[in-house]
């Protein structure tokens, strides 16, 4: 294989996914730190690398009607937003699923105001898991191109045809630069067929689309919408194993693990701080600790045989959420209990709620989320949510 | 664009058998599908519609009773301009030539909710005609105020009483709003006029990029008006000058129907359920306002 | 065909039998409108001009032109008395069905 790499950053990682991808329509209104991404597309489409319609829409709810729009005439579409812009979105995230368009979108996850903040957290697209949409969270740049392509393959399946959201954490992967390969052209052509869908207006064959249903259909609309989710874990694995056959890079499905065989104590987390994980694994396995990594990578549909499956093989299990449901604990973690709570067995569990608002995850609290877990299983605590980065004292 | 005189008339004879909105379940006497229909037989089978919540879609959209005999979406109640865009910016890349992308929208889905996407419309110019029918509140929803509804309107949110007499504010000026965006074509019409609003859909059929159409259209239901006089309403209201026929084209305005006489505003207003509450010295301010407009539309315009 | 006609839906038995998502033909009608009607339109022929004022501003678009002469779809008629008001010869009478 031709070795094509070059040294850039998340969002234009992004930018060169969205290309080889070749969609008809893109329409995206800024918003940091999703900028960069628009940018580049904007600059491809004026160079001709990019044969597609650039459309500078007046917010984000445009931005996701007029993918919608393009969608429903049968056109690849791309767009792209973060935090406040995917919350105004949300009304057309859920119009968009439920209209079965495979519209795929970039989220640069970031705090969600107030207070206000541009930094990084995943709040805005955890906020939005009922939304219909599949979500992935990837780790690094490279992975963020070959999940953009990957993204239309699952969306336009046929037994799919959902949207997809690539996640990727704002400004920690979105600005740093990085040394990735970009695929060739015309692999990627033959990786991804052109889309075809029965759901579209056509002059040839005139339809009603976005329709109102009673409440004698309405059940099976949703029933068939919720069978297309599930029916995406096969698709993305297969499309993980094409992918791997014909670019040569694996990223496991729905999860990664990382020295999870032996594992006692395992944490669980999404996109970029899996990094940090791996680092403080190699340092404690090093001094003999079995610890290990269950790497998130589709929150939905949700890895559930996946985590029962590891649940069933470690002692005690940790989820670091860059999220909070007021009132209750992260939005992983109340996902991760689901899934546990279907087998029969005792594991310890914690979750540690923290690096919102762009606050850095640090090795050390890392590996004091390990040390906690394996005290937490000696003493046969009660599960706890703790913040753990908190600068202050607090009331409890 | 496409001189006027070029584009053969569309009328009663001449106009396509097909029709492309049947079927639905309007009320009897809809203004609104009137507008619609008419349209959609001007546009012909190379159409895309789209229309966001409101009496239209709500109508025509009900599973499996398909009323759009032609394509046609339901689009998000903000974003129906840019779901519109959307679907001539990807019917373009596809390759498609030779099609209208026309949106139908209530007088609150786009004077109020979806202004900024029809601003953003026509700001990027998207080859899409945009139509607002307008029956002067949110009809489908039970009759509540929008931006359009008329001084003096009792609607369930402006209720008539003692305190206040129905609705405070007059219609928003949305004709010259959108010709302030410097649109390639836009004008006003009424049902009660229907040979110039074909003319008006037909010529906007032929510009390339974005236009614009108000035509005024009654509700019985809303109205607290007979169904048969839905056609007889809408001219009335042309007729003492509360409504007015107009166009702004290559950067002019003009006024299409400049009456000596109007006929009696009362008259007009006293038809209707909606305004029976009102008191002279509301009809009054009514028709003040009608005479400022009017002065101003005759000095500029003319 | 110029109209759409009333056409018969199936009632769904499995889920397949679905569309993909919120989307059918267009034009489809399973069902009419003519239980809506209180009055009818009547012609007469002898006086109507053809003069397609009717045809034009039926907001339901139920009135044909069938070989020089109206015709109206009674499957969809609501019955509003648009057609009858608006006839510049008193040409249609509504009647109570």
């Amino acid at each position: 294989m031709k070795n094509n790499k070059v040294f850039i950053s998340g969002d234009e990682a992004v930018a060169q996914g969205v290309r080889l991808s070749r969609p008809h329509v893109v329409a995206a209104y800024p918003i940091t730190p999703q900028t960069i991404t628009v940018e580049r597309l904007s600059e491809m489409v004026e160079a001709g690398e990019m044969d597609a319609e650039y459309m500078h829409v007046e917010s984000e709810h445009s931005a996701i009607s007029a993918t919608m729009g393009a969608s429903a005439v049968g056109a690849r579409t791309f767009t792209a937003s973060s935090s406040q812009g995917l919350l105004y979105m949300a009304e057309g995230l859920h119009y968009c699923s439920g209209g079965r368009w495979p519209v795929v979108m970039m989220n640069a996850n970031r705090s969600v105001a107030l207070p206000w903040s541009i930094y990084g957290d995943q709040r805005d697209s955890l906020s939005l898991l009922d939304s219909g949409w599949i979500q992935v969270y990837v780790e690094d740049a490279q992975e963020a191109l070959d999940m953009i392509i990957q993204a239309y393959k699952i969306a336009e399946h046929k037994d799919v045809l959902t949207p997809m959201m690539v996640n990727l954490d704002g400004f920690i992967l979105t600005h740093t630069y990085e040394l990735v390969e970009i695929p060739d052209q015309e692999m990627v052509d033959h990786f991804l067929p052109a889309f075809e869908t029965p759901n579209k207006m056509s002059f040839e064959n005139p339809k009603n689309l976005g329709f109102s249903s009673r409440p004698d259909d309405n059940t099976e609309f949703k029933y068939q919408q919720n069978e297309a989710m599930f029916n995406a874990i096969d698709v993305i694995h297969k499309t993980d194993k094409d992918f791997a056959d014909m670019f040569g890079r694996k990223y496991h499905g729905m999860v990664e693990e990382y020295m999870c065989e032996d594992a006692d104590v395992v944490l669980v987390a999404l996109g970029s701080v899996c990094g940090t994980v791996r680092v403080v694994i190699d340092k404690m396995r090093a001094e003999g600790k079995k610890v290990g990594l269950l790497k998130i990578r589709y929150m939905r549909p949700f890895p559930v045989e996946e985590v029962k499956d590891l649940a069933k093989r470690v002692k005690a299990i940790g989820v670091i959420d860059k999220d909070i449901s007021f009132g209750y604990e992260g939005t992983v973690y109340t996902n991760v209990n689901s899934a546990i709570s279907q087998i029969d067995k005792y594991v310890f569990k914690s979750n540690f709620v923290g690096g919102l608002g762009g606050r850095d995850i640090t090795k050390a609290e890392i590996e004091d989320m390990y040390n906690k877990l394996y005290a937490g299983l000696e003493n046969k605590s009660e599960e706890t949510v703790e913040f753990f980065s908190l600068n202050v004292e607090s009331n409890d | 664009m496409t001189k006027v005189l070029d584009i053969p008339k569309v009328n009663a004879k001449n106009m396509t058998e097909k029709e492309f909105f049947y079927g639905h379940k309007a009320c009897a006497g809809c203004g609104g599908s009137i507008a619609v229909r008419l349209a959609l037989k001007v546009l012909g089978e190379r159409t895309y519609s789209a229309l966001p919540a409101g009496c239209m879609s709500a109508v025509g959209f009900i599973y499996p009773q398909m009323a759009f005999n032609s394509n046609a979406i339901i689009t998000t109640f903000p974003g129906s301009a840019s779901m519109a865009a959307g679907i001539a910016a990807g019917a373009k890349a596809l390759g498609q030539e030779d099609f209208k992308t026309v949106v139908f929208a209530g007088d609150g889905g786009t004077a109020d909710i979806g202004f900024q996407a029809l601003s953003g419309m026509i700001d990027r110019n998207d080859d899409v005609l945009y139509i607002c029918y307008d029956n002067e509140a949110y009809m489908n929803t039970g009759i509540q105020k929008s931006g359009l509804t008329p001084y003096g309107t009792k609607t369930t949110t402006t209720p008539a009483g003692q305190n206040i007499p129905g609705t405070v504010t007059h219609k928003k000026n949305l004709f010259e709003i959108i010709a302030a965006h410097d649109i390639q074509y836009a004008a006003t019409a009424s049902i009660g006029y229907p040979q110039d609003f074909l003319n008006k859909v037909n010529k906007a059929k032929h510009v390339k990029g974005a236009s614009f159409i108000h035509v005024y259209a009654s509700c019985p239901t809303g109205w607290g008006t007979p169904t048969e006089t839905s056609v007889e309403i809408a001219k009335d209201a042309v007729d003492c000058g509360l409504i007015f026929l107009a166009e702004y084209e290559d950067g002019e305005y003009k006024l299409n129907r400049n009456p000596k006489e109007f006929r009696s505003v009362e008259d007009y207003l006293k038809k209707q359920g909606r305004f029976k509450h009102m008191s002279d010295a509301d009809i009054q301010c009514v028709i003040e306002n009608r005479d400022k407009k009017w002065e101003r539309m005759r000095k500029n315009w003319l | 065909m110029s109209r759409p006609k009333h056409t018969e839906y199936q009632i769904p038995q499995h889920i397949n039998d679905y569309p993909t998502g919120p989307q059918y033909d267009a034009g489809f009608l399973p069902e009419k409108n003519a239980g809506w009607r209180t009055f009818k339109p009547v012609v007469n022929h002898d006086e109507c001009i053809y003069c397609l004022r009717c045809y034009l501003l039926c907001p339901d678009g139920t009135i044909m032109k069938d070989n020089g002469k109206i015709k109206i779809d009674m499957d969809y008629c609501k019955g509003c008395g648009v057609c009858a008001h608006e006839c510049p010869k008193d040409a249609i009478a509504m009647e109570k069905e």
